[in-house]
């Protein structure tokens, strides 16, 4: 499995019920399913990965969060709601956090972090946007709409009053490393936030 | 029948006839005091009775859903893309029965039988039955065949609603509901529809009250109307626009009333094919059925409380174009599911075809269908 998902999956508790942002072709619901005996559904658009999902029998539900929003699930239904490497693609991120929050006790989210050193870097030497592993696009074909850096996020939860539980630093294959620590803003590639009201 | 059988048919089938002696009371308070059953069977049953799957039909379907009768059919049965060796219903793996609900006109005990009562034909005094009463005339069968609990009930549109029904009436027979371009319940729309459908049977001096058999006719152009204003309902704008265009039959227009556009002689024919093959009485019955169908009804109009009984997995599926039963009207039943903490799994499949596209092989549909069943055959070999 992912590391991240690896991290991801020691943050909930066995028999939860939880909700998958783009959930992918299910890896990680399928594992908590498994090993966790959690419940829950995924979300996705990629007709592939909703294929898959159902392959496995992970409970996959074809929806749009950008048009068709998440008014489908009840206020505090789940007991976690996560998102990982898609908060950067949706139209209103801020809007999306609230709404995760209203669905789930607690929240877990990864992104892309902006400020990694390496981009920083791209930018001052080729004067252009950044492209790496982690974003592997042009400007002009990325998903990734709404970049932000670790301090742009925690300034975001500061003024809406979410409450940051866990916060891990990793590299572009979701390593840890120990320098990630020391300056996460500038050393951290992706961030995995566990995060609550 | 093709000269050679592709490897992918279930191939020369044969319908069976099942009596039931025991009285079936129905919802609307009537009771049969007995009834036949026409039924077809695909693949083989396995020792513990557990690979068995349950096909229903729409609104004009029967027992014939795959293979071929005989030589000189034309077509095989209404859902041969999907029940055959590989296909999503793969009867390599399943037992599959497929029947005719009552009320139907293809054999199933319907207006056309005779009322053991009476010793005449039933005609319009055969009782309206609900998808509920289907689903226990079902529940039957399953006895009848040595089946405690359904692999998966399975159905698109009408039979979507029996694969419903199935869930909240017997939560404990089955593993698995799968309903497709169907919806929780019809809208004003979709009734309004059905009785333009109704009037055009009524309304025809043939119809006399129903009792046309005693007449020795049938109210053929009321049949043919209903089915070419359905027909017209189960298909997009853009699939006929493909289709027909606006094309003429001939090149002049003549001015007049005749079936000069392709789409017209089209619908006509259609309409003219269904009413020579079709039991008027049988139409009524089966689009009040439909108009009926609301399981909230009975739990506050709260379609997440009347699910909450369900213990089935569910697989969900629409079509983009599908204006007869749209995708809102699957995600209003999906959306309940969820409330109710249903497993649930839903794809908007991407097809020109309107309605009808739940019977036409397009890949994603076929891959998403294929993925799903394939997970129930897991379950049941494991």
């Amino acid at each position: 499995m992912r590391a991240d998902l690896e991290i991801i999956e020691k943050w909930i508790q066995p028999e939860s019920h939880v909700l998958d942002l783009g959930c992918g072709d299910g890896t990680l619901l399928d594992y908590l399913q498994r090993e966790k005996n959690a419940s829950g559904f995924g979300l996705e658009i990629n007709p592939d990965h909703i294929t898959t999902c159902m392959g496995r029998g992970v409970s996959v539900i074809e929806q749009d969060l950008d048009n068709q929003g998440l008014g489908n699930f009840q206020d505090q239904s789940f007991d976690v709601v996560l998102m990982t490497q898609a908060l950067q693609a949706v139209r209103r991120p801020d809007v999306v956090l609230d709404e995760m929050l209203r669905l789930g006790r607690e929240c877990i989210v990864t992104f892309p972090n902006f400020a990694y050193w390496r981009l920083r870097w791209y930018l001052m030497r080729r004067g252009r946007m950044p492209e790496s592993e982690t974003l592997p696009y042009k400007w002009y074909n990325t998903p990734n709409i709404h970049l932000c850096t670790f301090n742009d996020f925690e300034t975001l939860c500061y003024r809406k009053n979410i409450r940051i539980l866990n916060r891990t630093v990793v590299d572009s294959e979701h390593r840890y490393r120990w320098f990630n620590r020391l300056w996460p803003n500038m050393l951290g590639q992706i961030a995995i936030y566990r995060i609550t009201r | 029948m093709p000269d050679s059988l592709p490897p992918d048919s279930v191939g020369l089938v044969e319908p069976q006839t099942l009596h039931f002696p025991e009285p079936l009371t129905l919802a609307c308070g009537q009771t049969l005091p007995e009834y036949d059953l026409v039924v077809e069977t695909y693949g083989e049953l396995n020792a513990d009775a557990s690979n068995a799957v349950l096909i229903c039909h729409a609104l004009s379907g029967h027992h014939h859903a795959a293979g071929y009768h005989s030589s000189d059919e034309r077509k095989p049965g209404w859902w041969d893309s999907c029940i055959g060796p590989g296909k999503p219903i793969d009867t390599d793996r399943f037992f599959v029965v497929s029947l005719n609900n009552l009320g139907g006109c293809h054999g199933s005990t319907g207006p056309n039988s005779t009322n053991p009562e009476t010793g005449r034909c039933y005609g319009p005094d055969f009782p309206v039955v609900t998808v509920r009463d289907w689903v226990d005339s079902q529940a039957r069968l399953a006895d009848r065949l040595g089946i405690q609990q359904w692999a998966a009930v399975v159905g698109g549109s009408l039979g979507g609603m029996q694969a419903l029904q199935w869930s909240l009436s017997y939560p404990d027979r089955l593993r698995h509901a799968v309903a497709i371009a169907s919806t929780p319940r019809l809208t004003a729309q979709n009734i309004a529809f059905n009785e333009v459908a109704r009037k055009a049977i009524t309304s025809d001096p043939d119809f006399h009250e129903g009792r046309y058999a005693d007449h020795d006719t049938t109210p053929r152009r009321g049949l043919m109307l209903a089915r070419m204003v359905g027909h017209i309902t189960y298909l997009s704008d853009a699939s006929m626009g493909e289709k027909f265009g606006r094309e003429l039959r001939e090149e002049a227009q003549k001015f007049g009333y005749d079936a000069e556009f392709q789409v017209e002689s089209y619908l006509r024919y259609q309409g003219e094919r269904f009413s020579e093959t079709f039991d008027a009485n049988t139409y009524l019955l089966m689009t009040r059925a439909l108009d009926y169908f609301d399981p909230a009804r009975e739990f506050d109009n709260d379609l997440a409380k009347a699910l909450q009984h369900a213990r089935c997995q569910f697989l969900v599926l629409s079509f983009s174009t599908d204006w007869r039963f749209t995708p809102e009207r699957s995600e209003e039943l999906v959306k309940a599911m969820i409330a109710a903490r249903c497993r649930v799994s839903y794809a908007e499949i991407d097809a020109p075809w309107g309605h009808d596209a739940f019977l036409i092989p397009t890949p994603r549909y076929m891959d998403t269908f294929t993925a799903y069943m394939d997970r129930v055959a897991r379950e049941v070999s494991a």
